[in-house]
Protein backbone atom coordinates (compact mmCIF):
# COMPACT_ATOMS: atom_id res chain seq x y z
CA UNK A 1 0.00 0.00 0.00
CA UNK A 2 1.35 3.48 -1.00
CA UNK A 3 2.18 5.80 2.50
CA UNK A 4 -0.27 8.47 2.67
CA UNK A 5 0.94 11.90 4.59
CA UNK A 6 -1.56 14.70 5.78
CA UNK A 7 -1.89 17.93 3.12
CA UNK A 8 -0.16 20.26 6.02
CA UNK A 9 -2.69 23.04 3.65
CA UNK A 10 -6.16 21.27 3.69
CA UNK A 11 -5.58 18.02 5.58
CA UNK A 12 -6.76 15.41 2.57
CA UNK A 13 -4.72 12.51 2.00
CA UNK A 14 -1.53 12.85 -0.13
CA UNK A 15 -0.29 9.28 -1.08
CA UNK A 16 3.35 8.75 -1.89
CA UNK A 17 4.55 7.12 -4.78
CA UNK A 18 6.94 3.98 -3.47
CA UNK A 19 10.00 4.84 -4.89
CA UNK A 20 10.04 8.62 -3.91
CA UNK A 21 12.89 10.26 -1.97
CA UNK A 22 13.81 13.05 0.23
CA UNK A 23 13.83 16.26 -1.81
CA UNK A 24 10.92 15.01 -3.98
CA UNK A 25 8.23 17.30 -4.80
CA UNK A 26 4.25 16.22 -4.12
CA UNK A 27 1.24 17.84 -4.84
CA UNK A 28 -1.84 17.55 -2.68
CA UNK A 29 -4.92 16.26 -4.70
CA UNK A 30 -7.43 17.96 -3.21
CA UNK A 31 -6.25 21.77 -2.75
CA UNK A 32 -3.17 21.49 -5.31
CA UNK A 33 -0.28 22.51 -2.54
CA UNK A 34 2.91 21.37 -3.34
CA UNK A 35 5.09 19.84 -0.63
CA UNK A 36 9.06 18.78 -0.42
CA UNK A 37 9.06 15.42 1.11
CA UNK A 38 11.84 16.25 4.10
CA UNK A 39 12.23 12.76 5.66
CA UNK A 40 11.48 9.27 5.13
CA UNK A 41 11.57 7.73 7.91
CA UNK A 42 9.02 5.76 9.84
CA UNK A 43 6.89 8.88 9.92
CA UNK A 44 7.31 11.00 6.41
CA UNK A 45 7.75 14.87 6.87
CA UNK A 46 6.72 17.29 4.01
CA UNK A 47 7.32 20.69 4.31
CA UNK A 48 6.25 23.60 1.75
CA UNK A 49 7.61 23.63 -1.59
CA UNK A 50 9.89 26.26 -2.61
CA UNK A 51 7.64 28.75 -5.20
CA UNK A 52 9.24 28.52 -8.94
CA UNK A 53 11.85 31.13 -9.50
CA UNK A 54 12.75 32.95 -12.31
CA UNK A 55 16.06 31.02 -12.78
CA UNK A 56 14.25 27.86 -12.76
CA UNK A 57 15.05 25.39 -15.44
CA UNK A 58 16.76 25.85 -18.62
CA UNK B 1 36.05 3.41 -5.64
CA UNK B 2 35.19 6.81 -6.76
CA UNK B 3 32.57 8.39 -4.82
CA UNK B 4 29.88 10.42 -6.47
CA UNK B 5 27.79 13.19 -4.98
CA UNK B 6 24.85 15.05 -6.79
CA UNK B 7 23.60 18.18 -5.55
CA UNK B 8 19.55 18.78 -5.99
CA UNK B 9 17.24 21.66 -4.69
CA UNK B 10 14.56 19.36 -5.68
CA UNK B 11 14.68 16.01 -6.87
CA UNK B 12 13.11 15.38 -9.86
CA UNK B 13 12.52 11.94 -12.74
CA UNK B 14 16.20 13.22 -13.93
CA UNK B 15 18.11 13.03 -10.56
CA UNK B 16 16.26 9.79 -9.45
CA UNK B 17 17.32 8.18 -12.87
CA UNK B 18 21.22 9.33 -12.20
CA UNK B 19 20.91 8.34 -8.50
CA UNK B 20 19.51 4.99 -9.34
CA UNK B 21 22.37 4.33 -12.54
CA UNK B 22 24.87 5.11 -10.42
CA UNK B 23 23.41 3.10 -7.33
CA UNK B 24 23.38 0.01 -10.12
CA UNK B 25 26.57 0.57 -11.11
CA UNK B 26 27.86 0.03 -7.79
CA UNK B 27 29.23 3.44 -7.11
CA UNK B 28 29.16 4.84 -4.08
CA UNK B 29 26.56 7.90 -4.60
CA UNK B 30 25.05 10.58 -2.02
CA UNK B 31 21.81 13.32 -3.06
CA UNK B 32 22.78 16.22 -1.20
CA UNK B 33 20.25 18.90 -0.95
CA UNK B 34 22.04 22.13 -2.39
CA UNK B 35 20.15 24.23 0.33
CA UNK B 36 21.46 22.65 3.37
CA UNK B 37 25.20 23.32 2.42
CA UNK B 38 27.45 26.04 3.44
CA UNK B 39 30.40 26.91 2.81
CA UNK B 40 33.08 29.69 4.21
CA UNK B 41 36.46 31.12 2.83
CA UNK B 42 38.18 28.85 6.01
CA UNK B 43 36.51 25.71 4.69
CA UNK B 44 38.40 22.64 3.45
CA UNK B 45 37.07 20.24 1.12
CA UNK B 46 37.37 17.40 3.91
CA UNK B 47 34.17 19.46 5.97
CA UNK B 48 32.21 18.58 3.69
CA UNK B 49 32.48 14.42 2.82
CA UNK B 50 31.29 15.73 -0.92
CA UNK B 51 33.40 12.39 -2.40
CA UNK B 52 35.37 12.75 -5.47
CA UNK B 53 32.81 14.28 -8.14
CA UNK B 54 29.65 16.42 -7.80
CA UNK B 55 27.23 16.27 -10.41
CA UNK B 56 25.41 19.99 -10.21
CA UNK B 57 21.51 19.49 -10.82
CA UNK B 58 19.80 22.35 -8.99
CA UNK B 59 17.11 23.79 -10.58
CA UNK B 60 17.63 27.33 -9.71
CA UNK B 61 20.03 28.28 -12.12
CA UNK B 62 21.64 30.95 -9.95
CA UNK B 63 21.84 28.68 -6.83
CA UNK B 64 23.54 25.78 -8.93
CA UNK B 65 26.00 28.26 -10.64
CA UNK B 66 26.98 30.32 -7.07
CA UNK B 67 27.53 26.83 -5.23
CA UNK B 68 29.43 25.32 -8.04
CA UNK B 69 31.87 28.57 -7.33
CA UNK B 70 32.35 27.72 -3.59
CA UNK B 71 32.76 23.87 -4.39
CA UNK B 72 35.24 24.35 -7.21
CA UNK B 73 36.63 26.71 -4.33
CA UNK B 74 37.75 23.94 -1.97
CA UNK B 75 38.84 21.75 -5.41
CA UNK B 76 36.26 19.43 -6.03
CA UNK B 77 35.71 18.75 -9.99
CA UNK B 78 32.15 19.96 -10.72
CA UNK B 79 30.06 19.02 -13.63
CA UNK B 80 29.49 21.02 -14.99
CA UNK B 81 32.08 23.89 -14.24
CA UNK B 82 31.43 27.35 -13.06
CA UNK B 83 32.29 28.71 -16.06
CA UNK B 84 30.27 26.42 -18.71
CA UNK B 85 27.61 27.60 -15.86
CA UNK B 86 27.59 31.20 -16.30
CA UNK B 87 27.73 31.20 -19.97
CA UNK B 88 25.21 28.77 -20.78
CA UNK B 89 23.03 30.68 -18.03
CA UNK B 90 23.00 33.87 -20.30
CA UNK B 91 21.87 33.66 -23.70
CA UNK B 92 23.87 37.06 -24.55
CA UNK B 93 26.87 35.35 -23.35
CA UNK B 94 26.30 31.86 -25.24
CA UNK B 95 25.64 33.74 -28.24
CA UNK B 96 28.98 35.61 -28.30
CA UNK B 97 30.65 31.83 -27.77
CA UNK B 98 28.97 30.38 -30.30
CA UNK B 99 29.85 33.32 -32.78
CA UNK B 100 33.74 33.49 -32.01
CA UNK B 101 33.92 30.15 -31.94
CA UNK B 102 31.94 29.92 -35.78
CA UNK B 103 29.19 27.89 -34.61
CA UNK B 104 26.23 28.37 -36.87
CA UNK B 105 23.71 30.48 -34.98
CA UNK B 106 20.93 32.75 -35.37
CA UNK B 107 21.65 36.19 -35.80
CA UNK B 108 21.26 37.98 -32.99
CA UNK B 109 21.53 41.97 -31.80
CA UNK B 110 22.61 43.42 -28.84
CA UNK B 111 21.02 47.13 -27.14
CA UNK B 112 20.94 48.66 -24.01
CA UNK B 113 17.98 50.80 -24.00
CA UNK B 114 14.55 51.08 -25.06
CA UNK B 115 15.39 53.46 -27.27
CA UNK B 116 18.11 51.21 -29.26
CA UNK B 117 16.48 48.17 -28.95
CA UNK B 118 13.50 49.68 -31.00
CA UNK B 119 15.63 50.96 -33.47
CA UNK B 120 17.60 47.81 -33.90
CA UNK B 121 14.38 46.43 -34.26
CA UNK B 122 13.04 48.86 -36.43
CA UNK B 123 16.46 48.40 -38.96
CA UNK B 124 15.80 44.78 -39.05
CA UNK B 125 12.65 44.70 -40.02
CA UNK B 126 9.44 42.02 -38.46
CA UNK B 127 9.15 39.28 -37.06
CA UNK B 128 11.60 39.07 -34.85
CA UNK B 129 12.24 37.63 -31.20
CA UNK B 130 12.84 39.17 -28.15
CA UNK B 131 14.64 36.94 -25.58
CA UNK B 132 15.34 37.59 -21.79
CA UNK B 133 19.15 36.96 -21.45
CA UNK B 134 18.63 35.15 -18.13
CA UNK B 135 15.29 33.09 -17.89
CA UNK B 136 14.86 29.41 -19.23
CA UNK B 137 11.28 27.11 -20.30
CA UNK B 138 10.64 30.15 -22.73
CA UNK B 139 9.51 32.51 -20.00
CA UNK B 140 9.48 35.94 -21.22
CA UNK B 141 10.41 35.18 -24.80
CA UNK B 142 8.06 36.93 -27.40
CA UNK B 143 7.71 37.01 -31.32
CA UNK B 144 7.58 40.38 -32.53
CA UNK B 145 5.50 40.93 -35.04
CA UNK B 146 5.11 44.19 -36.10
CA UNK B 147 6.13 47.35 -34.37
CA UNK B 148 3.33 48.05 -32.02
CA UNK B 149 3.78 44.62 -30.44
CA UNK B 150 6.98 45.51 -30.49
CA UNK B 151 6.91 48.75 -28.62
CA UNK B 152 4.38 47.08 -25.96
CA UNK B 153 6.56 44.22 -24.88
CA UNK B 154 9.33 47.05 -24.82
CA UNK B 155 7.18 49.34 -22.32
CA UNK B 156 6.90 45.97 -20.19
CA UNK B 157 10.72 45.44 -19.85
CA UNK B 158 11.29 49.40 -19.04
CA UNK B 159 8.72 48.74 -16.16
CA UNK B 160 9.93 45.27 -14.96
CA UNK B 161 12.70 45.86 -11.96
CA UNK B 162 15.15 43.15 -13.32
CA UNK B 163 18.10 45.16 -14.01
CA UNK B 164 18.66 42.06 -17.18
CA UNK B 165 15.33 43.64 -18.87
CA UNK B 166 17.29 46.85 -20.12
CA UNK B 167 19.08 44.69 -21.39
CA UNK B 168 17.69 43.64 -24.97
CA UNK B 169 18.54 40.36 -26.83
CA UNK B 170 16.95 40.59 -30.10
CA UNK B 171 17.10 37.17 -32.33
CA UNK B 172 16.01 36.66 -36.03
CA UNK B 173 13.22 34.71 -36.50
CA UNK B 174 14.52 31.28 -38.09
CA UNK B 175 11.98 29.94 -40.96
CA UNK B 176 11.58 26.17 -39.76
CA UNK B 177 9.84 23.78 -39.40
CA UNK B 178 7.00 23.76 -36.04
CA UNK B 179 9.95 21.97 -34.06
CA UNK B 180 13.79 21.99 -32.30
CA UNK B 181 16.02 19.37 -32.01
CA UNK B 182 17.59 18.90 -29.04
CA UNK B 183 20.87 16.85 -28.91
CA UNK B 184 22.23 15.24 -25.17
CA UNK B 185 26.16 16.03 -25.36
CA UNK B 186 28.10 13.99 -22.74
CA UNK B 187 31.79 15.04 -23.08
CA UNK B 188 32.79 14.10 -26.66
CA UNK B 189 29.15 11.83 -27.47
CA UNK B 190 25.84 12.89 -28.72
CA UNK B 191 24.11 10.49 -26.59
CA UNK B 192 20.91 11.17 -27.44
CA UNK B 193 18.70 13.61 -30.28
CA UNK B 194 15.11 14.44 -29.97
CA UNK B 195 12.94 16.85 -31.69
CA UNK B 196 10.97 18.85 -29.52
CA UNK B 197 7.05 20.02 -31.38
CA UNK B 198 5.04 22.96 -30.37
CA UNK B 199 2.40 22.52 -28.64
CA UNK B 200 -1.38 23.41 -29.86
CA UNK B 201 -1.54 27.19 -29.92
CA UNK B 202 1.36 27.52 -29.00
CA UNK B 203 4.71 28.72 -31.21
CA UNK B 204 7.44 27.60 -28.31
CA UNK B 205 8.59 23.75 -28.87
CA UNK B 206 10.16 23.96 -24.85
CA UNK B 207 8.72 20.57 -23.45
CA UNK B 208 7.80 22.90 -20.06
CA UNK B 209 5.12 24.82 -22.39
CA UNK B 210 4.00 20.68 -23.44
CA UNK B 211 6.11 20.32 -26.27
CA UNK B 212 6.43 16.75 -27.32
CA UNK B 213 9.36 14.75 -27.85
CA UNK B 214 10.07 12.35 -30.87
CA UNK B 215 13.34 10.35 -31.70
CA UNK B 216 15.69 12.12 -33.76
CA UNK B 217 18.62 10.68 -36.14
CA UNK B 218 22.07 11.72 -34.91
CA UNK B 219 23.53 12.58 -38.76
CA UNK B 220 26.70 13.51 -39.10
CA UNK B 221 25.95 16.89 -39.13
CA UNK B 222 23.86 17.45 -36.12
CA UNK B 223 26.47 15.44 -34.48
CA UNK B 224 29.39 17.49 -35.42
CA UNK B 225 27.83 20.83 -34.70
CA UNK B 226 26.35 19.35 -31.07
CA UNK B 227 29.70 18.73 -30.12
CA UNK B 228 31.40 21.88 -31.68
CA UNK B 229 28.52 23.92 -30.08
CA UNK B 230 29.02 21.81 -26.49
CA UNK B 231 32.93 22.69 -27.10
CA UNK B 232 32.50 26.62 -27.52
CA UNK B 233 30.91 26.69 -24.25
CA UNK B 234 33.65 24.31 -22.30
CA UNK B 235 32.46 20.87 -22.52
CA UNK B 236 30.62 18.60 -20.21
CA UNK B 237 27.20 17.52 -20.08
CA UNK B 238 24.88 19.80 -22.07
CA UNK B 239 22.14 19.97 -24.23
CA UNK B 240 22.31 21.88 -27.57
CA UNK B 241 18.94 23.24 -29.19
CA UNK B 242 18.91 23.46 -32.68
CA UNK B 243 16.61 24.78 -35.02
CA UNK B 244 16.21 23.88 -38.90
CA UNK B 245 16.73 26.78 -40.88
CA UNK B 246 15.44 26.27 -44.23
CA UNK B 247 18.24 27.73 -45.92
CA UNK B 248 21.36 27.21 -43.67
CA UNK B 249 20.39 23.83 -42.30
CA UNK B 250 20.95 23.77 -38.75
CA UNK B 251 21.85 26.86 -36.28
CA UNK B 252 22.48 26.12 -32.69
CA UNK B 253 20.30 28.60 -30.75
CA UNK B 254 20.93 27.82 -27.01
CA UNK B 255 23.56 25.14 -24.81
CA UNK B 256 21.63 24.15 -21.77
CA UNK B 257 23.75 23.56 -18.63
CA UNK B 258 21.86 21.46 -15.97
CA UNK B 259 20.24 19.41 -19.06
CA UNK B 260 16.35 18.26 -18.07
CA UNK B 261 16.08 15.13 -20.54
CA UNK B 262 12.66 13.55 -19.08
CA UNK B 263 11.54 13.96 -22.45
CA UNK B 264 14.18 12.47 -24.46
CA UNK B 265 14.26 9.49 -22.06
CA UNK B 266 10.52 8.81 -23.49
CA UNK B 267 11.61 8.56 -26.73
CA UNK B 268 15.61 7.50 -27.21
CA UNK B 269 16.81 4.03 -26.23
CA UNK B 270 19.79 5.88 -25.59
CA UNK B 271 21.28 5.46 -21.75
CA UNK B 272 21.23 8.71 -20.81
CA UNK B 273 21.62 8.53 -17.10
CA UNK B 274 24.80 5.80 -17.95
CA UNK B 275 26.56 8.09 -19.94
CA UNK B 276 26.60 11.13 -17.57
CA UNK B 277 27.41 8.46 -14.39
CA UNK B 278 30.07 6.97 -16.74
CA UNK B 279 31.30 10.57 -17.68
CA UNK B 280 31.61 11.94 -13.94
CA UNK B 281 33.41 8.45 -13.41
CA UNK B 282 36.01 9.66 -15.96
CA UNK B 283 36.06 13.50 -14.84
CA UNK B 284 37.02 11.11 -11.15
CA UNK B 285 39.26 9.95 -12.31
CA UNK B 286 41.44 12.23 -14.32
Amino acid sequence: MKPKVECQECGADISLPEDSVVGEIVTCPDCGGDFEIASKGEKVELKPAETVGEDWGQ
Amino acid sequence: MVELTIIYDKVRFEEKALYEKAQNRGIKTQLVDGKTISVTTESEKKDLGLGDVILQRSVSHYRGLYLTACLEFLGYPVINRFQVGETCGNKLLTSLVLAKNKVPSPKTQFAFSAESAMETIRKSGFPQVLKPIVGSWGRGVFPLRDEEVAGMVIEMREEDDSPFSRIYYVQEMIDRPPRDIRCIVVGDQAVTAIYRYSAENEWRTNVARGGKAELAKITKELKDLAIRAAQAVGGGIVGVDMMEDKVRGLVVHEVNNTVEFHGAATVSKADIPGAMIDYAVSVAKK
